[in-house]
């Protein structure tokens, strides 16, 4: 019998414009209202038994007014946020290369073993005895950190870069406030370089702020330093390798000018990427260093955190670590937990940075990284990483500008708009096209030092196709450039699932939270 | 309407009788971007040359404002408060900051012409 | 290496194509003799079969909340996530973005961000919050800072029932920033006299409710004086599920209210990574530290979201900052504002009920036990109990027997006096097992 069930099985040849949708969606690409539109005040994605009576016990204050937050069934929930994150770019989505954040691939055991019941499921405050295997995760990665920056001790508890940074700042001040200096040294060195936590955080605890021009070549001179380095300094803050993405090839130099005035080393260590397993801070007279767990060691981004910034300290300042500390004894592992038992064990804990512990979900995932790179791949690491970023450098080289000239760089590649110049395309504009090219923009704006600046850092986890298709698609968008192109520029993104926004009205008229649209009003006849 | 006269910082002055009418020329709202947000000193007030008067703030920078000259804050454009974007569409009309009574009216002396001034921004280009 | 996509072909390739012979070479301006020549003293890479060992190993000497009665708290609390939330969680747009600076490519991030914003100053009372902070004791001690700069004082009065762990944090902030602190002594009974500290040189009352004890707190006549006296009153909480029943700070005077929101949506983690919640009151908007994720419209009148008023931040202000904080706490949030929209108004104020009718029935249990005297008028899903003799012992000997009782007051108060008294959490994971369990436990040990 003839089937009658034939049906066009090749694309027509008829090629019309996109319509507009009814819903506004473009397929996959959806439109998603807030929570606030869809859910209801009596649903709930939840389900618990009421319990049976009981007196209550909560002093009178029980709420009167409702909360007015609507809830979502399981299924509502599980669209709204799957829809919202596919509006996100990630590491895994494709290349992502923001200068300074080293934006490295996330390892997947490493959540995997974060979700141990043993690691997550264990509360900071349990009986030592019940939590030995926590406390060996710490110290652990202590040891791995101290040997991997020559250091003599560890402070684990800041919960981010900053709050490390705080945290090497302030037992620098208590080094200091200990050999009864506190009144006269007090002034802090910091490039004009440098990432603006730096001058945030020392004027936070009351140093003055000193800027230290950076030079011709994107360094900083170890003679200015010591011409700038008195008995008034408390310390320099420098990031290295810097915010140029150079080795401070005068480090010593100007660790010695530094010590030499009575002043200490903090070291921004944002950058270590570039060096682990290559050189060693310690070795070049660093005080304080805090490392970002979330760049150096790959614990994930996660959108804007959460972070860690363990601090390793010298020998100088080890007394001065904040509590809470681990210490191994041949019972196992012990917990330092305030200021007074610190002083039992010959320390003078500054105080405490945070309730708890610190990060334990991120030295777990750190220590699995470090773990399954060994000295042998984190060293190959870092070696891959200023590969990658030479690679780029010597790919663009004759088509952007570079502000130090073209010589080699570490892990990241700086250049500036000059050779954007009365094109009318600017460094945003060039940003906002690599949007719809399919790529996260590098750093822009930052650092400070040059105009218009551009920050690229690819990380040791990009293949070479990888980076030949990037500085491909960089090349082709500078020839556009050349060619006079802007609207390509000026008006991208063009195939985000949004255009550009208009920040001025987000500052001027801040709206920061839903209000539910007024009533319409029926008019009166 | 009295004389013009700006700073290095670019801000200007513009001369009332012994009170001078200050805020920032077209060349700084330009570099500033869409202005935002404006904090103000308290009327009766007093600054030195050179004390910080006021910040301004777009949404990607922020600048000081620093006074030209000394004195006492006689009024304040509190009209900037709902409207900040006036700085950017008339900075020297509407979109003044405050106004000073002059303590040291020499010091007046030492600040650019119009003329200076547009000869100033050329070279810093 | 799994990890590093380059061959051995690749990286000379990529070297000729640079025009150097050697890696080395581009690591030239590092000084020769700081060069390290040899690997660092530490073990070569593992496949992951052997890293899961490793880990596996120290994962299995530690006793997890779920395989055992489970009653500890004192600002962590053991709460049941919804499986849905971590699974979202791990989705690589959420885990491998970062801050949403291009919103073009992370309205994902920025949505979430203004929905979390919302619950927060709802769930608060407040006018506006914040997209978090580290965790709630960092951000109470912003909030001090924060009060300094608006009020132009400089001193900050803790009440006794302020979580130790807290109060620390405050003191060595505001040591360092050369801030003055009045800490009040420890607080058992919410009987302090607060009043009395409050004049026009105090900048800011720190009040905590339920407090470290578990005593709810009226904060009304505490708001009333320092307004009176041009001073700021911060709320403070640990177990943010409390405010699914109990009357918000915000309606009670507060101008900060600042926690931790780990009890929704988080696991305990030992300690950290948790999310720090801010509110305030619209007038304080530009003193508040943090990120701030703001409504607008793009190019095309397509609502958007963006993060706005950064001329507070450290990237723009640098040393004239509120504060030098960089990430806030991303993930952590996002497990929050999940769990919170899948609770809604309705789950939470259920599973409020169930926290605080468990710890009801175990102050019950335990008020029975010969020789143990509940403490508290008034609490939420954690309370303190009075035992003979040493608590700490008697929660190491509890813990040989298969239960964790709670948290002895004195491993955060050494010195207070307080040996022989125990802080016990009981949330809706407890059964009735649980609490037989507890009360045999305790039998035989006292």
């Amino acid at each position: 019998m003839l089937n009658r069930q034939g049906r066009p099985t090749t694309p027509g040849t008829s090629v019309t414009a996109a319509h507009l949708t009814f819903t506004g969606n473009k397929a996959l690409a959806q439109i998603e209202p807030l929570i606030f539109e869809i859910g209801r005040l009596d649903v709930t994605g939840v389900d618990y038994a009421a319990p049976k009576p009981f007196i209550s016990r909560l002093g009178g204050l029980e709420r009167k007014n409702e909360i007015g937050l609507p809830g979502l069934s399981e299924p509502e929930a599980m669209r709204h946020y799957v829809r919202l994150s596919q509006k996100n770019y990630g590491i895994d989505t494709g290349l992502f290369p923001l200068g300074s954040c080293t934006m490295k691939h996330n390892p997947r055991v490493n959540e995997k073993i974060a979700r141990m019941p043993g690691f997550g499921d264990v509360h900071p405050l349990q009986p030592v005895s019940t939590v030995q295997g926590a406390l060996e995760v710490m110290h652990t990665l202590s040891h791995w950190l101290m040997e991997l920056t020559g250091m003599d001790a560890v402070a684990l508890s800041p919960k981010a870069g900053a709050h490390g940074e705080l945290c090497g700042m302030m037992a620098i001040k208590a080094a200091i406030a200990a050999k009864g200096e506190s009144a006269t040294r007090n002034v802090v060195l910091v490039p004009d370089s440098a990432h603006g936590t730096n001058p945030a955080t020392a004027a936070l605890i009351h140093f003055v702020v000193k800027a230290v021009p950076v030079r011709d070549d994107g360094t900083v001179d170890p003679k200015v330093v010591a011409e700038l380095a008195g008995p008034d300094t408390a310390a320099i803050m420098l990031t290295n390798p810097n915010t140029c993405g150079l080795f401070e090839r005068d480090v010593v130099a100007i660790a010695d000018a530094i010590h030499a005035a009575g002043g200490y080393f903090y070291a921004d260590g944002a950058n270590f990427n570039a060096i682990v397993g290559k050189t060693r801070p310690g070795d070049l007279g660093v005080d304080a260093m805090h490392i970002n767990l979330h760049k150096t060691f790959s614990t994930p981004h996660g959108g804007g955190g959460p972070g860690a910034g363990p601090v390793v300290l010298s020998e100088r300042l080890a007394p001065f670590a904040p509590v809470p500390f681990v210490r191994h004894t041949d019972e196992g592992f012990e917990l330092a937990e305030d200021t007074a038992q610190a002083t039992q064990h010959g320390a003078h804990a500054f105080g405490r940075m945070t309730a708890f512990h610190g990060q334990m979900g991120m030295y777990v995932r750190a220590l699995a990284y470090m773990l399954s790179h060994g000295a042998d791949g984190l060293r190959q690491a870092s070696e891959d990483a200023v590969l990658n970023a030479n690679y780029i450098r010597a790919g663009l080289a004759d088509l952007m500008s570079l502000p130090f000239g073209n010589r080699p760089c570490m892990h990241e590649v700086l250049f500036d708009d000059a050779w954007l110049k009365d094109t009318g395309v600017t460094t945003l504009d060039f940003a906002k096209a690599m949007i719809d090219e399919g790529y996260h923009p590098m750093t822009v704006y930052f650092p400070l030092v040059v105009h218009g600046a551009m920050l690229i850092e690819p990380t040791e986890s990009e293949s070479r196709a990888s980076l030949d298709l990037f500085i491909a698609t960089l090349r082709d968008l500078a020839f556009s450039v050349q060619r006079g192109e802007t609207e390509r520029f000026t008006g991208a993104p063009y195939h985000a699932p949004v255009k550009r926004m208009d920040e001025t009205r987000a500052a001027r008229s801040p709206v920061l939270k839903y209000a539910p649209p007024a009533p319409i009003v029926e008019a009166a006849e | 309407m009295g004389e013009t006269k700006y700073t290095k910082d670019h801000e200007y002055i513009r001369l009332e009788g012994d009170v001078v009418v200050v805020g920032i020329s077209d060349y700084a709202q330009s570099q500033l971007g869409d202005v935002v947000f404006v904090e103000l000193p308290k009327a009766g007030k007093k600054l030195a040359k050179g004390d910080e008067a006021a910040v301004v703030e777009s949404v990607k920078a922020a600048s000081e404002v620093y006074a030209p000259v000394s004195g006492e804050v006689w009024e304040v454009n509190a009209a900037l408060e709902a409207q900040p974007g006036t700085i950017n569409e008339d900075p020297e009309g509407a979109g003044w900051f405050l106004k000073l009574k002059v303590s040291d009216a020499s010091e007046l002396a030492s600040l650019m012409s119009e003329a200076d001034y547009k000869t100033y921004l050329a070279s810093i280009h | 290496m799994r990890y590093l996509p380059l061959t051995q072909e690749d990286r000379s390739g990529m070297l000729a194509k640079i025009g150097v012979d050697h890696i080395d070479a581009l690591f030239a301006d590092i000084p020769a003799d700081k060069l390290l020549s040899s690997l660092p003293k530490l073990p070569l890479h593992k496949g992951e079969i052997e890293v899961e060992r490793v880990m596996g190993r120290m994962a299995a000497r530690n006793v997890s909340a779920s395989s055992v009665p489970f009653f500890v708290g004192a600002g962590a609390y053991k709460h049941h996530v919804p499986a849905t939330v971590d699974h979202l969680i791990q989705r690589s747009e959420f885990l491998t973005s970062y801050t949403p600076y291009q919103p073009e490519i992370a309205q994902g991030t920025l949505q979430y961000l203004f929905e979390f914003q919302t619950q927060v100053a709802a769930l608060t009372g407040m006018d506006v919050a914040n997209a978090s902070m580290y965790d709630g004791s960092t951000g109470c001690g912003e909030a001090v800072l924060m009060a300094h700069r608006v009020t132009k004082r400089t001193k900050a009065v803790l009440s006794g029932g302020l979580h130790p762990h807290y109060a620390g944090v405050v003191q060595t902030l505001s040591e360092m920033a050369q801030a003055e602190v009045v800490a009040l002594a420890p607080d058992l009974l919410a009987s302090e006299d607060l009043l009395s500290h409050i004049d026009e040189t105090v900048s800011c009352v720190v009040v905590q409710t339920p407090d470290f004890f578990g005593n709810i707190r009226n904060l009304r006549a505490i708001a009333d004086k320092c307004h009176a006296h041009g001073a700021l009153l911060i709320a403070v909480f640990t177990e943010v599920m409390s405010l699914g029943l109990l009357t918000p700070p915000g309606e009670m005077g507060a101008d900060i209210v600042v926690g931790e929101g780990q009890s929704i949506g988080n696991a305990l983690n030992f300690g950290g990574p948790y999310v720090g919640l801010f509110a305030t009151k619209s007038a304080y908007v530009r003193q508040m530290p943090g990120r701030l994720c703001g409504e607008t419209m793009d190019a095309e009148g397509t609502r958007g979201y963006v993060l706005t008023l950064s001329t507070r931040e450290q990237h723009i202000r640098r040393d004239k900052a509120t504060s030098n904080i960089c990430t806030n706490s991303g993930l952590c949030s996002l497990a929050f504002t999940i769990h919170m929209s899948l609770l809604g108004q309705t789950g939470l104020k259920r599973v409020a009920e169930i926290n605080h009718a468990n710890a009801v029935a175990m102050a019950n249990l335990l008020a029975g036990v010969s020789g143990v005297s509940v403490l508290n008028t008034s609490f939420f899903n954690e309370f303190t109990v009075r035992v003979p003799g040493n608590a700490a012992h008697l929660v190491e000997q509890m813990a040989a027997r298969g239960v964790m009782a709670g948290v002895p007051v004195s491993r955060l108060l050494p010195d207070a006096g307080l040996d022989d008294v125990l802080l016990v959490a009981s949330t809706e994971v407890n059964t009735d097992e649980d609490r037989a369990a507890f009360v045999e436990a305790l039998k035989e040990v006292l």
